[in-house]
C-alpha cells in the first residue's frame, strides 16, 4: 500500500482459537515487581 | 476500536482489537481518523483535502483519495482496522476457568542490609516482625507449588524480601530440593533473585549462574541518585558497595537473564540520565526503571507537574534506543520489549497479571499473599502452605479481576497491553482491586506509545 505500512504482529483473533496454555511467566514476577504490563512477554507455544 | 497518535515523525495507528499496527503518512492518517469519527467514505473522501492544508501534507487527485480509500477498505475487510471487540463475552467464562499456580515469591527474608526509606515492603519487614525463612517452611512452599500447578512445567520461583540474600543457606538448600525433584515430578522450575547487591559473593555469583534464570539488581543509576535512598543502617549510601559487585556478576552471566532494576522518583525526574548513566559509563545493557510507588504524601512521590517532564524523558530513551539499535550498540528497557509477533495471546491479555490465583507471595513463616505487595494487608491473606488457599473468597475476588472487571478501562486502547493492570498498585490508590491506579495508567500508555513507536521506526524507516 503506498499510503500505509502494516507491522507484523499476532493476530489477536487467531491467538483466541489457539491460545491459553497457560505456560507463560506471571506478569511482574521477574523483573519490574511493581506494575503489571503483559506486552514484553512472550508466548512460550510456538503456534 | 483504534488509537491513531503521532510521536517523532511517525503517525500510527493501533487497531486494539486485532492488535494491528499500521503506520500511515499523513493522508492516511487523517483519512482513517475522519473515519474514525464517523464520517462516511465520501464524506471522509471530502474533507481530506481540507485537513491535508491543515497538517502541510501535499494534496492529492481525486483519483488518489479513492486509491487511499480503497487500500483502507481492504484493512477494514482483512480485520485489520476497525475490529470488533470479539473478547468481550470470554469474560463469563473467566468465572469458571480453573486456574493453577506456576509462580511463587518467597520471600525468604523478612529484612534487609540497606534502609531504602521508599520501600513497598517497609525495609523488608512488610510492617511486621523481622524474620528468615526456615529450610522446611521453603520446602513446603515448593511442594505446594507443585501440588497446584497441575500440568503447568515452568514454574517459576523469586527469591525476595527484604533482602534474600540474608538467607543464602536456605536459597542453595532449597534450589538443590527442587533440582531433586524436578524431574520426577516434571517440572522445570526457573529461578530468579532479586538482591540489592550487598551480599553477593564468588559463591553467590557461581549459584546464580548455575540455577537462576534471571537476576534482578537493584540500582537506581548515578551515584547521587542511588544513594538518596539506598543506604545502609548508618545512612552510607551503597554505590560504592555494590556497583564493583554488580559488574562483577553481569560478566559472568555471560548471556543469561539479568536485568539492573532501579526506582526514579520525585527527585530524579530526569531518569534517562540514571539508565544511560547504567549503560555508558557502567556498561549495562539489561535495564528496567519503575516509577516510585509510595504514598502520594511523600515528599519522593511522582505528582501531576511531574507527568510532561516524565512523558518526555520517555520519549527521549525511546529515540535514544533507536539510536543505539541503528548503531549496532542495542539497549534493553523493560517496559519496550514488545513481541508483535510471538506475544501474549488474548486469553493473557485478558486475564492479566495472575496475582492471586497463578501468582502468590510467601512470607518467611508461610503465609500465603496474592503478590508481595499484598503481603502483611491481613484481609488479603490467602492462607498457608500447610492447608492451602482456605481464603476461597478471597482468591475467586482476583479470579474474576480481569479487564473487563474494570469499569474504567471499557474505553482504554492500552487495555490489552496491561490488562487492566496491577491489583495492588489499583488498591492502594482507589481502594478497590478492580479499580485502577489513574497515575500508572498515564505512564503505561505513554510506555506503549513509545515501544510501539520505535518499532514503526526500526521496522519501516529507511535509515537516516
Amino acid at each position: 500500500m503506498k499510503h500505509i505500512q502494516t507491522l507484523e504482529t499476532r493476530d489477536m483473533k487467531k491467538s483466541a482459537e489457539n491460545g491459553g496454555c497457560g505456560e507463560c511467566q506471571t506478569s511482574c514476577q521477574s523483573a519490574c515487581k511493581t506494575s503489571c504490563g503483559i506486552a514484553n512477554q512472550q508466548c512460550e507455544k510456538a503456534e | 476500536m483504534i488509537h491513531p497518535y503521532r510521536l517523532n515523525g511517525y503517525n500510527i495507528i493501533l487497531d486494539v482489537y486485532s492488535g494491528s499496527i499500521h503506520v500511515t503518512d499523513d493522508a492516511a492518517y487523517e483519512a482513517i481518523v475522519l473515519l474514525d469519527g464517523g464520517r462516511t467514505r465520501e464524506e471522509a473522501a471530502a474533507l481530506l483535502p481540507e485537513r491535508l492544508a491543515a497538517c502541510g501534507a501535499p494534496q492529492m487527485s481525486p483519483e488518489e483519495i479513492e486509491e487511499l480509500f480503497d487500500d483502507i477498505d481492504a484493512l477494514i475487510r482483512d480485520e485489520k482496522l476497525f475490529t470488533e471487540d470479539l473478547y468481550r463475552d470470554t469474560r463469563f467464562d473467566l468465572k469458571q476457568r480453573h486456574t493453577v499456580i506456576k509462580a511463587l515469591c518467597l520471600l525468604v527474608a523478612h529484612t534487609c542490609n540497606l534502609n531504602c526509606s521508599y520501600c513497598f515492603a517497609s525495609q523488608g519487614d512488610f510492617h511486621g516482625e523481622k524474620g528468615l525463612m526456615s529450610f522446611e517452611t521453603g520446602k513446603r512452599a515448593l511442594d505446594f507449588l507443585v501440588e497446584n500447578s497441575g500440568m503447568r512445567r515452568n514454574l517459576e520461583v523469586d527469591f525476595f524480601g527484604g533482602e534474600p540474600l540474608l538467607n543464602f543457606e536456605v536459597i542453595k538448600q532449597l534450589t538443590a530440593y527442587a533440582r531433586s525433584i524436578e524431574k520426577e515430578k516434571n517440572k522445570n522450575f526457573r529461578f530468579t533473585l532479586t538482591t540489592n547487591g550487598v551480599g553477593i559473593t564468588d559463591e553467590v555469583i557461581e549459584w546464580a549462574n548455575r540455577e537462576c534464570h534471571n537476576v534482578v539488581l537493584s540500582l537506581d543509576g548515578r551515584r547521587e541518585v542511588n544513594d538518596r535512598f539506598r543506604v545502609d543502617r548508618s545512612g552510607r549510601g551503597s554505590y560504592d558497595t555494590i556497583v564493583p559487585k554488580f559488574r562483577r556478576m553481569v560478566d559472568a552471566r555471560q548471556g543469561r537473564g539479568y536485568y539492573m532494576r532501579g526506582t526514579f522518583t520525585h527527585f530524579n525526574t530526569d531518569f534517562t540520565e540514571d539508565i544511560f548513566h547504567m549503560a555508558d559509563d557502567l556498561g549495562f545493557t539489561e535495564l528496567s526503571m519503575e516509577p516510585v510507588v509510595t504514598d502520594p504524601s511523600s515528599p519522593s512521590a511522582l505528582t501531576e507537574e511531574d507527568l510532561p517532564v516524565l512523558f518526555e524523558q520517555y520519549e527521549k530513551l525511546a529515540v535514544d534506543m533507536i539510536r543505539r539499535e541503528r548503531e549496532g550498540r542495542p539497549i534493553t528497557f523493560y517496559h519496550y520489549m514488545i513481541d508483535l509477533t510471538h506475544g501474549p495471546c488474548i486469553y493473557k491479555r485478558v486475564t492479566g497479571c495472575g496475582s492471586g490465583t497463578e501468582y502468590m507471595a510467601v512470607t518467611a513463616g508461610g503465609e500465603l499473599y496474592p503478590c508481595h505487595q499484598f503481603v502483611g494487608d491481613r484481609q488479603f491473606l490467602l492462607g498457608n502452605v500447610w492447608d492451602g488457599v482456605t481464603a476461597t473468597d478471597v482468591r475467586d475476588t482476583f479470579k474474576l479481576c480481569n479487564v473487563y472487571a474494570r469499569p474504567e478501562c471499557a474505553d482504554c486502547w492500552a487495555r490489552l497491553y496491561c490488562s487492566g493492570g496491577c491489583a495492588a498498585n489499583a488498591y492502594h490508590a482507589s481502594g478497590d482491586i478492580r479499580g485502577i491506579y489513574p497515575y500508572g495508567c498515564k505512564l503505561f500508555k505513554k510506555r506503549i506509545e513509545c515501544a510501539l513507536m520505535m518499532k514503526a521506526a526500526l521496522q519501516t524507516a529507511p535509515e537516516e
